[in-house]
């Protein structure tokens, strides 16, 4: 229990600049990534999800992001604080990053060989020849067929799905300790979605990495993380294995967001809903975040930001009135 | 027992040139929408889903087959004048709300533009009807002067849906109308559409590609893939006893929240193009099941229990 996470994110605080200023995009932000393991941090438009994770390498642009608080502890060091130079050892190497559209994050003008051969060299100091050979084996390693001959393609020729399995032929070239996947699945087709998930979960297991999993889709994490975190407008509201999290959701919006996904397997006569709107960023809220939302909003809510407490078994949330009626059960 | 059927399609057919070669994007595609009713019509990218409403609602011309709209015949030839006559009872809905609204149009006046393109009501009757249709969709009727950047993506969609029934139609095509929203909007809409439904009486054409949002919407759903129909069934029926391989596999693919017992083989490769058609059964190559008929010849759409159609040859002897 008391291992070292690979990484932890800790009290981190991202601004954005608006028309209105600096706006916090996310709060007091903590989690942490086990060795091994997938964590998912699910949410919806404006949750914060994907600022954190494009934290984590610093990715935001310098002219209108700043990092007001926080630690990003990684391998001893603060990631935040880590100098340009070496962070650039780490971005692609020990940490590598999906993205959502396998189709804009390849370059249109250089060829696949081109783009997986990058990082063999820039982070390996593989030589022209041995750097291609390894580019082959990581094609084949993402089950693309005729590997020796596709590699000399441009991205255009290449489907949606097999985009992204060289974005991650790519982001697996330096075997990362931790791959950042953002979205990875939501532009594809469901049947490639499943094989792409298939694939990443293969790949996790050879290269023995950890993958931290941003997405909106409750289904993907519910199938592919160990635990989840759960993040609304801004702020991580709940955090906990997966089993708990859908078994026994504590955040009333947590609950909400589960019983308001669709059902596959069964009819229903109307969906449940969580009413009102997502807030926008700059909108500021006294209290928690989620109370004109919340149908069981009581006047502390109004009134103080609620901690994010743990309730014995790993289990976090964001709520004292919930936390409080558990602890009388 | 049913009701009478306002939509009827058969043999639809749509090309489209590309770089010299033609592109099969409908492919022989039959249906019908009953009274009242919802279809679904899911489908991956590039199975004609979107392309089959298009050609509804007359956003593209026929390349051949039949479309009877209110039992009137819109041939593929001089659709135009034909189409003026039903077109307004019936509407559509986009995708994403965000570029389908003008951004320099107050909400009133793009909900009202219908009502002043066909003109004869008075200034104060057109504004009655804005704020009743404001309500309609669950939007504070003091809002209509507002752009539709000032709206969330769900309120914009209420403006879209608003928009289309301003005419009163009967029948309205709706094309991923919930796809760009988030969950906790979307539960929100498709509730709406399910409200507006009773209330109206409306049937809805309903696309889209995500199974479970068409499940909690539609009372039948048509499956397509490559430009065709495989499958067509109430939707009880489809989703628990789904007969093409195809249909199963892409109820197997979509992860869910309840933890799955077994977890069903993935379907290997990828949509075939539909420049160089395959022989037979489009999805043959990806088939688990295909066997020697399935590459030589293409299965017809067949009703293999009452009121469920597949295109398999699978399950071509009657039962």
């Amino acid at each position: 229990m008391a291992e070292q996470p690979l990484l932890s994110v800790e009290n981190l605080t991202v601004q954005f600049c608006g028309d209105a200023g600096w706006v916090n995009a996310i709060e007091g932000v903590d989690f942490a990534v086990r060795s091994g393991e997938c964590l998912g941090i699910v949410g919806e438009s404006g949750s914060g999800k994907s600022v954190s994770a494009l934290s984590i390498l610093k990715l935001h642009s310098r002219a209108n992001a700043r990092y007001a608080s926080g630690v990003i502890r990684y391998g001893g060091r603060d990631l935040l604080t880590l100098p340009q130079r070496r962070l650039r050892q780490v971005r692609g190497g020990e940490i590598a990053m999906i993205f959502q559209d396998p189709m804009s994050s390849l370059n249109p003008v250089l060829t696949i060989a081109d783009q997986i051969m990058e990082p063999l060299r820039q982070h390996q100091g593989l030589s022209a020849r041995a750097a291609r050979r390894q580019a082959i084996e990581l094609l084949e390693m993402v089950r693309i067929s005729d590997a020796s001959h596709r590699i000399d393609d441009y991205p255009h020729r290449l489907s949606g799905g097999m985009r992204q399995r060289v974005m991650i032929a790519i982001a697996v070239a330096c075997r990362p300790k931790l791959l950042i996947a953002d979205e990875p699945t939501t532009a594809l087709d469901v049947t490639i979605q499943s094989q792409i998930l298939e694939l990443l979960r293969e790949l996790q297991r050879e290269i023995g990495m950890s993958v931290l999993l941003i997405t909106h889709d409750l289904g993907v994490v519910a199938e592919f993380a160990q635990r989840v975190v759960v993040m609304y407008a801004g702020r991580v509201v709940e955090s906990a294995s997966v089993a708990a999290l859908f078994e026994r959701p504590l955040h009333p919006y947590t609950e909400g967001l589960i019983r308001a996904v669709p059902n596959l397997d069964e009819d229903v006569h109307r969906l449940a809903t969580i009413p009102g709107n997502i807030p926008d960023p700059s909108t500021s809220i006294a209290g928690c975040r989620f109370n004109p939302r919340c149908r069981e909003a009581v006047k502390s809510c109004l009134a103080e930001p609620p901690a994010l407490v743990d309730t014995g078994v790993g289990h976090f949330a964001r709520c004292p009135p919930r936390i409080a009626a558990g602890r009388i059960v | 027992m049913s009701a009478p059927s306002i939509v009827v399609v058969r043999d639809l057919v749509k090309t489209f040139a590309a770089r010299g070669a033609l592109l099969r994007a409908v492919n022989g595609v039959s249906f019908d929408v009953r009274r009242s009713e919802t279809l679904g019509l899911v489908g991956e990218s590039g199975s004609g889903k979107s392309t089959t409403g298009r050609i509804l609602v007359g956003l593209e011309a026929a390349t051949s087959g039949s479309i009877k709209l209110f039992g009137q015949e819109i041939s593929s030839t001089g659709g135009k004048a034909a189409l003026a006559a039903v077109r307004r009872r019936l509407q559509f809905v986009f995708q994403d709300p965000q570029n389908s609204l003008n951004p320099r149009m107050r909400a009133q006046d793009a909900i009202a533009e219908p009502l002043d393109v066909v003109g004869g009501l008075s200034r104060a009757a057109r504004n009655d009807r804005v704020r009743e249709l404001l309500e309609m969709v669950g939007l504070p009727s003091s809002c209509g002067d507002r752009f539709p950047h000032e709206f969330s993506g769900g309120q914009r969609q209420r403006i879209g849906i608003a928009r289309a029934l301003a005419l009163r139609p009967e029948f309205v095509i709706c094309d991923e109308p919930v796809s760009s929203l988030d969950v906790s909007m979307q539960a929100q809409i498709v509730n709406l559409l399910l409200d507006l439904q009773e209330r109206l009486g409306l049937s809805f054409l309903f696309i889209a590609h995500d199974l479970a949002v068409v499940r909690s919407i539609s009372a039948r759903v048509a499956v397509m893939y490559a430009g065709s129909i495989v499958e067509i069934a109430p939707k009880r029926e489809l989703y628990t006893f789904p007969r093409h391989p195809y249909t199963q596999a892409l109820l197997a693919a979509v992860p869910r929240i309840t933890p799955n017992k077994t977890r069903t083989a993935v379907v290997t490769g990828e949509l075939p193009s539909l420049i160089d058609t395959v022989p037979g059964c489009t999805f043959h190559p990806r088939c688990p099941f295909a066997f020697e008929r399935c590459r030589a010849e293409k299965p017809e759409l067949r009703e293999i229990a009452p009121g469920h159609l597949a295109a398999c040859h699978l399950h071509e002897t009657p039962v």
